[in-house]
């Protein structure tokens, strides 16, 4: 008996041994050393030297990173509502019965599954303030050239653009999957009721969609956060800095100037702020679970 | 038709998924018209849509700037060797959270789980010393091995583990099969849906991972297709028809497999969303 349970024991161990190894060799001991490192000073030069909270006071008077924390947060609550917006429009019409959900679904999905950089490329050529495709189109409305990705103003929002675009398709698919949870027996007695399609969408299908909303919500805004490849490959933090983002500048630190732990300082400063939102997903998702079905 | 009945709301849908798929569709279209042309047919105005003539240089001219067939390689090997390790240590970490019995699964399952909170960055500079340390950098290993394994791959596929039916396990059991053959005779071939979903949703995150492979290889032999392409752009800032043409090169392969395997690439995306 007693053999028989230590036995059990060891093989559960011994399917686990692989992904504890993986764990704390590329996890655990890293997250301890990167809040290790973020209280020296080390520029791979010299060994480290311990400096206390010296780079989160720092940190905490860099005008640099104030400013990368503005476009971030200017990049986030830019894309997150609009791409929400639109990915919702698009998933209810997609829950109509028409005919060819596939192509429309492929159609949608082409950027999701394409490699930043290549949209990038293409979108740069897209925004080309003299034979790009834009200026060309907007000229059909008397609108005159501009300066997309070269206007400081102007480049967040064309970088936000080419974001909604690329993610809106994986959206669609989370909110259509929860518009097919919900019941037809909701719209049947709506329509008994003699309720307008509006009146349905309203009062029907927004707050029954909103915990796939609020999921899409806090899952975007994480993400967003931590926004780096389409600023590295678009407009590479410029013009004048003007996209600079908090994963940017913790990248030019860390891997421009090898500044490791002032790098790792910007890191666990992101940490926190998305620490809060991982802790409102998970009290709140609680509340949600009664919600469905 | 007459007889059928005039419908706005699905008239209305029609109209908005059309402009959306219209507004995916063009820049694709206009990556590929533009791949095809001369540098000279790029900067006229008003844009022409279709090339004439019509030339495959720049894909040649591609090749000869740039290595691009060992990008491709080297995309290739890592995504594929990279998801096949991820699939094997997620199978195996997710069949001892689901079906294994030993003290302290459940609390050790919670540990697994918290380690998703916190987010990747926070490693990347340790990761990097880490890598540097072990002479990793700019080698396959750096690419490959780092990156096997995933707790929220191991979440999926535990998550559908245990949706399956006690009965199968027990009868297993009673027939003599050990833990090893239960696993890969029956909870891995009632499983293949969700293995198959998310071994398609790990093969375009491992082809499309830039960061990580920017900032750990340095040699224009270790680039991958994202990182090449990227270098590409920075040297050829202007040369859109090249710039094009690898683009398209970049992503022919992901689209290929996007269409082959679409149905398993949706149920990813529904699986992982529904995590909560």
């Amino acid at each position: 008996m007693g053999r028989k349970r230590w036995k059990k024991w060891v093989t559960g161990y011994m399917y686990l041994l692989p992904s504890i190894i993986f764990l704390c060799a590329f996890t655990v001991f890293p997250v301890f050393a990167s809040f290790y490192i973020s209280l020296t000073q080390w520029t791979l030069i010299k060994p480290p030297e311990f400096i206390g909270l010296e780079n989160y006071k720092n940190l905490f008077d860099d005008p640099t990173f104030y400013r990368t924390l503005w476009h971030t947060a200017y990049y986030t609550f830019g894309s997150v509502p609009l791409s929400i917006i639109l990915s919702l429009l698009l998933a209810v019409a997609m829950n109509q019965k028409i005919k060819g959900i596939t192509i429309f679904r492929s159609m949608y999905f082409l950027p999701v599954i394409s490699t930043w950089v290549a949209v990038a490329i293409i979108w740069r050529w897209i925004y080309n303030p003299q034979f790009g495709l834009l200026n060309a189109f907007l000229k059909i409305f008397g609108i005159p050239p501009q300066n997309w990705l070269g206007e400081p103003k102007l480049a967040m929002p064309s970088v936000i653009i080419t974001s909604v675009w690329k993610g809106l398709g994986y959206n669609m698919i989370l909110f259509l999957a929860g518009l097919q949870n919900i019941s037809e027996n909701y719209y049947e007695a709506a329509k008994i009721d003699g309720a307008s399609k509006w009146a349905q969408f309203r009062y029907i299908t927004i707050p029954l969609i909103s915990p796939t909303t609020f999921f899409v919500l806090i899952t975007s805004i994480i993400s967003s956060f931590q926004v780096f490849g389409p600023i590295y490959t678009m407009t590479n933090g410029g013009p004048v800095g003007s996209t600079e983002v908090l994963i940017f500048y913790l990248f030019q630190n860390g891997f421009r100037w090898y500044k490791m732990g002032y790098a790792s300082s910007i890191a666990w400063v992101l940490f926190l702020i998305i620490f809060i939102f991982t802790l409102i997903q998970y009290f709140s998702s609680k509340r949600w679970v009664h919600y469905g079905a | 038709m007459a007889h059928r009945k005039f419908n706005p709301g699905i008239v209305l849908a029609y109209i908005v998924l059309s402009i959306g798929a219209f507004s995916m569709a063009i820049p694709f279209i206009w990556m590929l018209s533009t791949a095809f042309k001369t540098p000279s047919q790029v900067f006229v105005i008003p844009p022409k849509w279709i090339p004439s003539p019509i030339i495959t240089d720049n894909f040649k001219k591609l090749f000869s700037l740039m290595p691009f067939g060992r990008y491709y390689f080297n995309s290739i090997f890592v995504s594929v060797t990279g998801t096949f390790g991820r699939l094997l240590l997620a199978i195996l970490t997710a069949y001892a959270f689901s079906w294994l019995e030993f003290p302290g699964r459940d609390k050790i399952f919670i540990l697994y789980l918290a380690t998703m909170m916190i987010p990747f960055h926070v490693r990347l500079v340790p990761m990097f010393l880490i890598m540097r340390a072990l002479r990793w950098l700019d080698t396959y290993y750096v690419l490959i091995i780092p990156g096997l394994f995933s707790v929220y791959a191991a979440f999926l596929l535990r998550q559908f583990f245990l949706g399956i039916h006690r009965d199968l396990i027990d009868a297993a059991t009673i027939d003599g099969c050990n833990s090893w053959t239960i696993l890969w005779r029956i909870v891995v071939p009632l499983s293949t849906p969700a293995i198959g979903a998310l071994g398609i949703f790990t093969f375009l995150d491992e082809w499309n991972s830039f960061m990580w492979p920017l900032i750990m290889t340095s040699s224009n032999k270790m680039r991958v297709i994202p990182v090449g392409l990227a270098f590409l752009q920075d040297q050829y800032y202007t040369d859109y028809t090249i710039l094009m043409a690898g683009a398209v090169l970049a992503l022919v392969p992901v689209i290929i497999v996007f269409l082959a395997f679409q149905r398993y690439f949706v149920r990813g995306i529904v699986l992982s969303g529904l995590k909560e």
